[in-house]
């Protein structure tokens, strides 16, 4: 059986899904709806308790509940907003460059700069990439045309890098984040 | 004999480790250093201690001192660089936490190496799998891995010799079941099987076992008697039948202590005493060994795949101005490393740390690493210190470093720390 705070009835929802973010469902929205089809309800179902629960996360609730009823403003659980979760998806796949110069100026990158680079994306047409050009890391927007691969920079005084023939280009990373201190 | 039926799963262990891994490191940073071939040098001896594949073909030892090969090296046009193990030691943490997201059942082994339990996975596909790991790691952290895999730990480091021997393509080596492999091991030598050094293999050889499949058909309980427990068990592992301890065979060149918690701390106290403990045992095994080391990686996580838990999983490398075999400054450095990395919430499931660029002690340091003489040592290590610190680096050092060795080259050699210091990040124009 899986843990949950004495004080309140069990319900047959769904596992309530995590905080990521991203818009997903608050956990405790789909409690409304059961409990005004509990209430319409001419005999109460007889509820017991899965054999084999999958294990269920729950935010731990901050202060007491008065029994039957959760508090809406206990719903959610925050910590302190932290950069490195905004920045960085791919921990161990993720790594940090200093910018040097001016190519890429026109997508808002400038010199000394720090770039978040993950390794763990797929480099697209139009990505940001750094890129190995003659052995040096160089940092570039992807241009694919068909077969043809570009590197473009942003930044009239920079042409851009055509591989053709034999030439192979080697993708480094993918900048996801661009960092800048004043 | 183990059966096949499919009333019992099928053991299948992997081991996966990284390609001239001091090497590789130094060529994600240099990638024009993809084409030369690339040396690493022990910041002490100033002896190879990784060799790029074009340096082990031109048939450079391991070990091989610097100036012996000095003219050599440069008519290769290859890169020699000192050992850096800051940066060593946080490019393993990436590859073993790319590693532990394919399998909750994996066991660091050293620097560079790691078992995965893939026991369950479905048999058709996996040599799929292994490929798409091998591939993860090298997309992810730049890395090239390679993988052996077998019924037993002693055959999957076999399958991952004979991947690398016969670049096999993907990376990946699957030497299948224990059954039928009296060709494979017919055609491998003893001195190639893990756990097997060289006294061993000549006093092996002297009896006319030459190959593994002539050690696997051995005597297992003669053998036991005329060497060890620890024979026995290979010749055990040889036939498919799993009872090799990680501790039997200790990796080479480095001391790893580290230990699982029986169950889950959070609080940094238990922390720091666990890597204490780690420590102090670590010192004790340098000074049996005789050695001293160079750098020590300190390592903390949560348990693997625990879908309530997020996975935090962190290390430090602690570098050593002094090779030192002091368990004051290991547990000092140990502790720091601590500091460093807890954070207050994480469930941590393990400690540990890693004894790293080990070297030997010379005669005149033994006095002062003895253990009664702690607090004299602590003195002298201080006044040293402040010495070094107010005239600069190598005013006063250990005459057994040798009088010539310069600390200014070593760090002329040594490339930058690109993943743990901001000062130092790799540049791109």
């Amino acid at each position: 059986m899986t843990m949950t705070p004495p004080t309140f009835p069990r319900f047959k929802t769904q596992a309530p899904r995590t905080r990521d973010g991203e818009g997903a469902a608050r956990p405790g929205c789909g409690r409304v709806f059961e409990l005004k089809h509990y209430r319409h309800r001419q005999q109460p179902d007889i509820l017991r308790p899965a054999d084999n629960p999958p294990p269920l996360a729950l935010s731990y609730f901050s202060s007491p509940v008065p029994a039957g009823f959760p508090s809406p403003a206990d719903d959610y659980i925050e910590g302190q907003l932290d950069l490195h979760e905004y920045l960085v998806h791919h921990p161990s796949a993720t790594f940090y460059v200093r910018v040097t110069g001016e190519s890429m100026n026109g997508a808002g990158i400038f010199p000394n700069d720090l770039l978040v680079v993950d390794r763990a994306l797929e480099a697209q047409h139009g990505s940001i990439v750094i890129a190995v050009v003659d052995g040096d890391l160089t940092v570039k927007r992807l241009h694919r045309k068909g077969n043809a691969v570009e590197l473009h920079s942003e930044n009239p005084a920079f042409p851009a890098i055509t591989f053709t023939g034999g030439m192979q280009l080697s993708v480094w990373g993918v900048v996801s984040g661009v960092v800048r201190k004043f | 004999m183990v059966s096949s039926a499919s009333s019992s799963l099928p053991r299948r262990i992997a081991l996966v480790d990284c390609n001239n891994f001091y090497a590789s490191c130094e060529r994600v940073f240099h990638p024009a250093w993809e084409t030369r071939p690339v040396g690493v040098l022990s910041n002490n001896d100033g002896c190879l201690i990784a060799r790029s594949n074009e340096l082990k073909e031109a048939g450079i030892p391991m070990g091989a001192p610097y100036f012996k090969y000095r003219d050599q090296l440069k008519a290769m046009k290859a890169v020699i660089v000192s050992s850096n193990y800051t940066l060593y030691g946080d490019m393993s943490t990436r590859v073993m936490n790319t590693l532990s997201q394919f399998t909750p059942d994996m066991e660091v082994y050293s620097i560079d190496e790691a078992w995965l339990n893939l026991t369950g996975f479905d048999p058709a596909t996996l040599d799929g799998y292994g490929r798409k790991i091998v591939m993860t790691a090298q997309q992810h952290t730049g890395i090239p891995v390679s993988m052996g895999i077998g019924p037993t730990k002693v055959l999957a480091k076999l399958a991952n010799r004979i991947c690398k021997k016969r670049k096999i393509p993907g990376n990946v080596f699957n030497i299948g079941g224990a059954d039928s492999l009296d060709a494979v091991l017919a055609s491998f030598e003893i001195g190639d099987i893990w756990g097997i050094g060289r006294r061993w293999a000549q006093s092996l050889n002297t009896q006319g076992i030459f190959t593994a499949l002539q050690l696997r058909d051995a005597d297992a309980q003669a053998m036991r008697d005329q060497y060890s427990v620890v024979m026995q068990r290979l010749i055990f592992e040889l036939r498919g039948i799993n009872c090799m301890e990680f501790e039997d065979i200790e990796p080479k060149k480095q001391i790893i202590a580290s230990r699982s918690f029986g169950e889950r701390v959070t609080d940094k106290e238990s922390l720091l005493e666990a890597v204490t403990l780690h420590a102090s045992r670590g010192g004790e095994k340098l000074r049996l060994q005789g050695s001293a080391c160079g750098a020590m990686q300190i390592m903390i996580r949560t348990g693997e795949h625990n879908p309530r838990e997020p996975y935090y999983s962190r290390s430090a490398t602690v570098r050593f101005t002094v090779p030192t075999a002091d368990t004051r400054r290991l547990i000092g450095a140990a502790r720091a490393g601590v500091e460093k990395l807890y954070k207050a919430g994480p469930r941590y499931a393990k400690a540990g740390i890693a004894l790293l660029d080990i070297a030997q002690a010379d005669a005149v340091q033994d006095g002062l690493f003895d253990q009664g003489d702690s607090d004299r040592s602590a003195k002298l290590m201080q006044t040293i210190d402040s010495l070094n610190r107010a005239n600069g680096r190598g005013t006063v050092f250990f005459a057994g470093q040798g009088v010539n060795q310069a600390w200014a080259m070593k760090r002329d050699r040594m490339t930058a720390a690109f993943t743990t210091r901001w000062a130092e990040l790799p540049s791109v124009k």
